[in-house]
């Protein structure tokens, strides 16, 4: 497989002056091949929204480099940049109520991607807006109206028609339904399952969901404090963890099965995700890692690839 | 007096909710929020309410507490009693001695419903002031013990502190040892991990069930997530379109499931059984506007086995094993398709 999109050490620093720096994302090595679904999960304030973002040029990087189809793309992209880039690499954000412009009619939205990159004229550049809402599910007729009118789950809609009516490559998904109830969930990933598959999209799927991120996804990556813990094929990692902040992440995902969620052993950790602000040495996990040795609170492990199965870790344990 | 005697006598229920009906006058009508629910808690058992957002789980337990703002809202009819005593309606309520002292309510959003003016060691102690007249050093001293029995670390230190030096997790905590401050009899917990990370969530939920085994209270959980249900709860509703359509054990609801809104709900999850590999069923549309209450039965518009019947009239509940009952017209004798095929179909 081709790699599509690849992010070399990409670190991402957010100064608060005073000498205090949020870490949130350091060293993160991920490359998603073309036509791939890489799924990416972590708890709240572990840098993938932020990691989604640099990717697509939102965020300036501070260090590292992100190539698509091998060509190196800016540091910090100006507008030419957005223009030429954003044709190919788009985002869905998390949350679709806060994500539409309210004084903009959803025509308005879904279109003005195309009026800027496109030389449609206003009656062709309808025509596309309705058959974008009727690809999504929804009515042309939706056009003229606002995005207060609609629910959860038809702003999600709206807030995929806009990525994808331009026809990227490269899609961010940054929590797409999580602010979804779980009868609209189910619509919204065969929504997107369908069009991956209708236009050969590649996708990095951000979700905290880790039993949706395994039904999605071809591969799982696990984050935490900024960092990449594990990297591998979604069932594997889901099945059989090898990294202890991932076996903790999947043992605290509660199953839908009342025999084989009370018959499981607990793997319940104390302690918190800590600040990203100034971030010691060592094992970003180490502080509540049940394994750690003294190792692992001065040296920071590197993402190793493991001999036997096709996996990532970086983790003491296999050093 | 005599009733509610009787009453003591005869339900070994410690909580019994019966007919509830709620609604709101809005600017677009009057929304017909809760339509007619009831169920029984039972002492030392959690009872976990789930359903999709806006189908009326939380105007359920807000109206036991008190807590719907009247108007707009309006309790239309029903009964509630807390070991035989009424709880519902402005005339029967006095909030001070079910609010906090019998039962206990922990919320979704721990960040929004703690005072941020206060310090969490005053918010936990002014419940045992008011309930139990402790002065403010005792109250004060047993907040810092709770708080210690919320595992929180540095309990004296941190009792000190304000809500806005705490994470999440640790508010949600905090909020527990208000809510169990007063030995209540019943926890409330509408949403309590909803807004955490999956690792605190499973903290939270130990807290719950250790606190549960301690003092023996009865857990009504409000949640939409089955994993949750499925780790903690003893019996299950199913809540849809302000109705509840499905009651049982958990291994009813999970297992034997016979309302073709569970069965959907479970249809739309993914499944983490290696062995099985199911494609998700999302079900499709949206749950009815309770603007105008539909007549028939609320989920019919989304049912794959909707019959002519059902748009017609409400179904009652059936009741199809020792502890399960479902709100569905397949159950009906004149139905030719039954539930259990229903479910032997998707199931194999």
């Amino acid at each position: 497989m081709t790699e599509l999109v690849e992010a070399v050490d990409l670190t991402r620093y957010f100064d608060l002056g005073r000498n205090q720096r949020v870490h949130a994302v350091e060293n993160v090595s991920l490359s998603v091949g073309e036509r791939e679904i890489v799924g990416l999960v972590g708890e709240s304030g572990s840098g993938k929204t932020t990691f989604g973002k640099t990717l697509v040029g939102l965020h300036a990087k501070s260090s590292g480099v992100v190539t698509f189809r091998g060509e190196i793309l800016p540091q910090k992209y100006h507008p030419a940049d957005f223009q030429r880039l954003a044709t190919k690499m788009q985002m869905i954000f998390q949350d679709p109520y806060s994500s539409l412009n309210p004084r903009m009619t959803i025509g308005e939205i879904i279109s003005e991607g195309l009026k800027l990159h496109t030389n449609l004229s206003a009656g062709s550049l309808k025509e596309k807006v309705a058959e974008w809402l009727e690809q999504v599910g929804l009515k042309a007729d939706h056009m003229s109206r606002y995005p207060h009118e609609f629910s959860g789950g038809q702003r999600q809609r709206i807030g995929i028609a806009r990525a994808l009516i331009l026809e990227p490559e490269f899609v961010v998904c940054d929590e797409p339904i999580s602010a979804l109830d779980v009868s609209v969930q189910a619509q919204v990933i065969n929504l997107l399952g369908e069009l991956k598959e209708r236009m050969g999209l590649t996708l990095l799927f951000i979700a905290h969901d880790l039993s949706m991120v395994r039904y999605v996804s071809d591969r799982m990556a696990v984050m935490y404090l900024g960092s990449l813990m594990e990297v591998g094929k979604a069932d594997e990692v889901y099945f059989s963890p090898k990294h202890p902040y991932t076996e903790v992440l999947i043992g605290s995902n509660p199953e839908a099965d009342p025999k084989l969620e009370r018959n499981r052993p607990s793997t319940t950790i104390q302690g918190e995700i800590p600040s990203p602000v100034n971030v010691s040495p060592g094992c970003r996990f180490s502080s509540r890692c049940p394994k750690a040795m003294d190792h692992c609170h001065k040296v920071t492990p590197e993402l190793i690839v493991l001999k036997d199965v096709d996996r990532q870790v970086a983790c003491h344990l296999y050093t | 007096m005599s009733d509610a005697a009787i009453a003591i006598e005869t339900s070994p229920a410690l909580l019994e909710v019966k007919d509830l009906a709620v609604e709101f006058d809005t600017y677009g009508g009057v929304v017909k929020a809760v339509r007619g629910v009831g169920f029984k808690v039972e002492q030392g058992k959690t009872l976990a309410i789930v359903g999709e957002s806006g189908c009326g789980k939380s105007v359920t337990v807000q109206s036991m507490m008190g807590l719907i703002p009247m108007p707009p809202g309006r309790i239309t009819s029903g009964t509630a009693r807390l070991r035989g005593r009424e709880v519902l309606g402005r005339n029967t309520i006095d909030g001070k001695q079910i609010r906090g002292a019998e039962v206990g309510m922990i919320f979704q959003d721990p960040m929004t419903s703690l005072n941020p003016t206060m310090t969490i060691g005053d918010q936990i102690a002014e419940p045992l002031q008011v309930h139990k007249g402790y002065s403010y050093r005792r109250a004060f001293d047993e907040a810092i013990r709770l708080l210690e029995l919320s595992k929180i670390p540095e309990a004296e230190k941190r009792a000190k502190q304000y809500p806005f030096e705490f994470s999440g997790g640790m508010l949600q905590r905090a909020m527990i040892a208000m809510a169990i401050s007063c030995r209540p009899s019943i926890l409330i917990a509408d949403e309590p991990t909803t807004a955490l990370d999956v690792t605190i969530q499973a903290q939270i939920l130990d807290l719950m069930h250790d606190m549960q085994r301690e003092t023996g209270m009865a857990i009504i959980l409000i949640t939409h997530d089955l994993g949750v249900v499925a780790r903690m709860a003893d019996e299950v509703a199913v809540m849809y379109a302000g109705k509840i359509v499905e009651h049982g054990t958990v291994s009813d609801i999970f297992y034997k499931s016979a309302h073709p809104y569970t069965l959907g709900l479970k249809e739309a999850m993914p499944t983490n059984d290696p062995s099985k590999q199911h494609e998700l069923k999302p079900i499709e549309g949206s749950p009815p506007d309770l603007f105008s209450a539909p007549r028939g039965c609320g989920y019919c518009a989304r049912c794959p086995y909707a019959m002519q019947i059902c748009e017609k009239g409400h179904p009652d509940s059936f009741i199809v094993g020792e502890r399960h009952s479902s709100c569905c017209w397949l159950h009906h004798e004149d139905s030719t398709c039954r539930p259990e095929d229903l479910y032997f179909r998707d199931h194999g």
